[in-house]
């Protein structure tokens, strides 16, 4: 029973490893020494180690965001409220806080702002691209408010530890984004919570007809996606020992929904796999990691991101995969149980 | 009897009064020609855009590549411009063709490939950006002398207020679009796949048609936008309007169009445009309050017609449902 699972999950993820391995290649072939990793001051140097670090706001954030997908959501506000976070957390500790007080403030507010897009969803029912466009625009103000409009910058070793530190020679960021990773996956696949998301997502009429109870779990998809924002925003905010609320988590709400999208997850909601996310979001910070080492001008890096896209969406596009099945189909008689499956991912 | 349809564009209109009413109670200087015609010039670039963002939302869409393409026809026309000797009106074609047909391809993804407009737009965002990036990533300035011609063109009113060439092209772009969305077949057929894609394949909607020209409209009038945007600064940044489809999508919402689709008006979003304005005059007026403040405001009002959709919603289906159960449930 367990091993098949985990073969299940191992085959959902197969396409995600390939492209992954193909752009680690990609990078070994403009650097040699890519793959090189050292231990040097009591921790781990190297290019790989770098794109596992760097990927870890994206990653973070795509843990939330592939729940909020599956319920046919999705969470525009996620980069703003990484500038809250942030800057939450910065203003605590300036004030003299210690850095526990300041990362639980930082994550209850992060909360916060999910169970108010939550509320929006779920008990107004208002579509959520705009519900969550309202803490978009404003977020960024509010941030700027709590800032005072300024880069405010902090000292808190415990803080910045968070950011930058270490922990048995593993940068911490790596640490929380895998932890939180494991576990959300976790609980979602060890109990029927997943299911019960998977449910929504398909037919949300249906699923609370069944008994579901939808508004408390969309309410709490969109609380775990501002839990893992400002989890990100207070990484992003410890790394560079300042809270940015102008650029702080920019664009980063496209680059998750990117890594979602990559990971195989339908925008239209249903199943999902937080692991194939996460590989998605390794993916795109592989592809940047290629832009920068090969020499190439950065410019370059929106384009070849816009090129990735536009791929996936014909490769996922319900009228190419339908067209591809007749083609497998009319190739030659398939048994019987593929021929089911494949039938299920045209739907 | 006034129809439920009209209510938002009503409160939209009654709070620019309002606001503006309370704007010159405080500062009378509020009601001179000059603030309303710098409202029309400062907002130009933005009401074009949110033209075709109104388009685009009455047909149930969303277009997230109009700030790229913004910047995208900025840089064009300057690196154009500066590299070789074409007359800037031939630029302005020029760019008007690539922006309607990169338009008219994204609308050529959404309806052949059946994916979500959003995701198709975000790449578009992507993609402009990006090629804007390629084009020049320094802030290129124009100097021609038709730019200087055309920045020279204003009429001034009497006490003083310069009405300029381009807040008379935003305003003929909003009367150009209330005919083309309520006196032609394709704007009616616009709010056809607004009201339900289904239902308006049953009625012989042309799909694939109108939602390529919603998409290549909205790409056009980007690409205006741009042309103006470019008069407006002089310049061309590949930086420049991050944002703008935010901007221009609460000006749409705020100007009362339900964001599902298939009802509302191109005039709100003049007025739309108009209160985003106003809250900017009235923060510059002030002088005490911080500029975020005008994304907080926005948020806020931007909250406040999304709750006032719902709510008109809510209540005509209560009142309908009686008479339209059956047809809500097959």
């Amino acid at each position: 029973m367990m091993s098949s699972s985990i073969r299940a999950t191992l085959r959902r993820v197969t396409p995600q490893l390939i492209i992954l391995a193909a752009v680690l290649f990609l990078n070994f072939l403009v650097f040699p020494d890519f793959f090189r990793v050292e231990f040097q001051n009591g921790r781990l140097f190297g290019n790989l180690i770098d794109v596992l670090n760097r990927g870890a706001p994206t990653a973070l954030l795509c843990i939330g965001m592939t729940l909020v997908i599956a319920t046919k959501g999705i969470d525009l506000s996620v980069g703003a409220v990484m500038a809250i976070a942030g800057a939450v957390a910065a203003s605590l500790v300036v004030d003299g806080y210690s850095w526990q007080t300041a990362l639980l403030g930082a994550l209850a507010v992060g909360m916060l702002c999910g169970i108010w897009n939550g509320i929006l969803v779920a008990v107004l029912r208002i579509q959520p691209i705009v519900a969550t466009l309202v803490l978009m625009v404003a977020g960024r103000g509010i941030a700027q408010l709590v800032t005072e409009g300024t880069i405010l910058t902090f000292v808190n070793p415990g803080l910045v530890h968070l950011g930058s530190g270490t922990v048995v020679g593993i940068p911490t960021p790596i640490l929380i984004w895998v932890f939180l990773g494991l576990a959300v996956a976790a609980i979602v696949r060890k109990t029927a919570l997943g299911m019960l998301i998977e449910a929504i997502g398909i037919n949300e009429g249906s699923s609370r007809m069944a008994g579901i109870n939808s508004r408390v779990l969309i309410t709490s998809v969109y609380l775990i996606s501002g839990f893992c924002a400002a989890l990100a925003g207070v990484i992003v905010a410890a790394d560079i020992k300042g809270a940015d609320a102008n650029n702080a988590g920019l664009w980063l709400e496209l680059d998750a929904i990117l890594a979602v999208v990559i990971g195989g997850n339908s925008l239209l909601g249903g199943r999902f796999s937080i692991l194939a996310s996460l590989i998605g979001a390794l993916i795109i910070q592989s592809v940047n990691s290629v832009i920068l080492l090969s020499g190439m001008p950065p410019e370059f890096n929106l384009v070849i991101k816009a090129l990735i896209i536009i791929a996936i969406l014909v490769i996922q596009s319900p009228t190419v995969k339908h067209a591809l099945y007749i083609i497998r189909a009319s190739a030659q008689p398939l048994p019987s149980e593929p021929v089911k499956e494949a039938k299920e991912s045209t739907q | 009897m006034i129809r439920s349809t009209h209510w938002p564009l009503l409160v939209t209109i009654a709070t620019f009064v309002l606001a503006y009413t309370l704007c010159a109670y405080q500062y009378p200087a509020m009601l001179s020609t000059r603030v309303l015609a710098n409202l029309l010039t400062d907002n130009a670039f933005l009401g074009i855009a949110a033209v075709g963002m109104t388009f685009v939302i009455l047909s149930g869409g969303i277009d997230l590549s109009v700030g790229s393409v913004i910047a995208f026809t900025g840089v064009f026309l300057a690196v154009i411009l500066r590299d070789t000797s074409i007359h800037p009106l031939f630029a302005f074609v020029l760019v008007l063709v690539i922006t309607v047909s990169f338009g008219a391809s994204m609308g050529a993804m959404i309806h052949y490939l059946e994916m979500p407009p959003f995701i198709v737009t975000l790449a578009g965002m992507f993609l402009a950006r990006g090629a804007a990036y390629v084009l020049s990533t320094d802030s290129v300035p124009i100097t021609h002398e038709f730019y200087d011609t055309l920045q020279s063109l204003y009429w001034k009113a009497p006490s003083g207020g310069r009405f300029r060439l381009t807040g008379i092209i935003m305003l003929l772009t909003f009367a150009a679009a209330v005919v083309v969305a309520h006196r032609t077949r394709f704007g009616q057929n616009i709010y056809a796949i607004g009201g339900g894609l289904s239902t308006a394949r049953l009625m012989g909607v042309p799909l694939a048609r109108t939602t390529i020209g919603i998409y290549a409209t909205s790409g056009g009038l980007a690409g205006l936008a741009g042309i103006v945007f470019s008069l407006y600064t002089s310049a061309g940044y590949s930086l420049a309007t991050v944002g703008v489809e935010l901007d221009a999508i609460a000006a749409v919402v705020i100007g009362g169009t339900l964001l599902t689709g298939g009802s509302g008006f191109v005039a709100g979003t003049f007025f739309g445009i108009l209160i985003m304005g106003l809250i900017q005059t009235f923060i510059v007026f002030d002088g005490t309050l911080s500029s975020w403040w005008t994304k907080i405001v926005i948020g806020g009002l931007l909250f406040g017609f999304i709750l006032l959709q719902k709510g008109l919603t809510w209540a005509t289906t209560l009142r309908k449902k009686p008479a339209t159960e059956f047809a809500a449930q097959s």
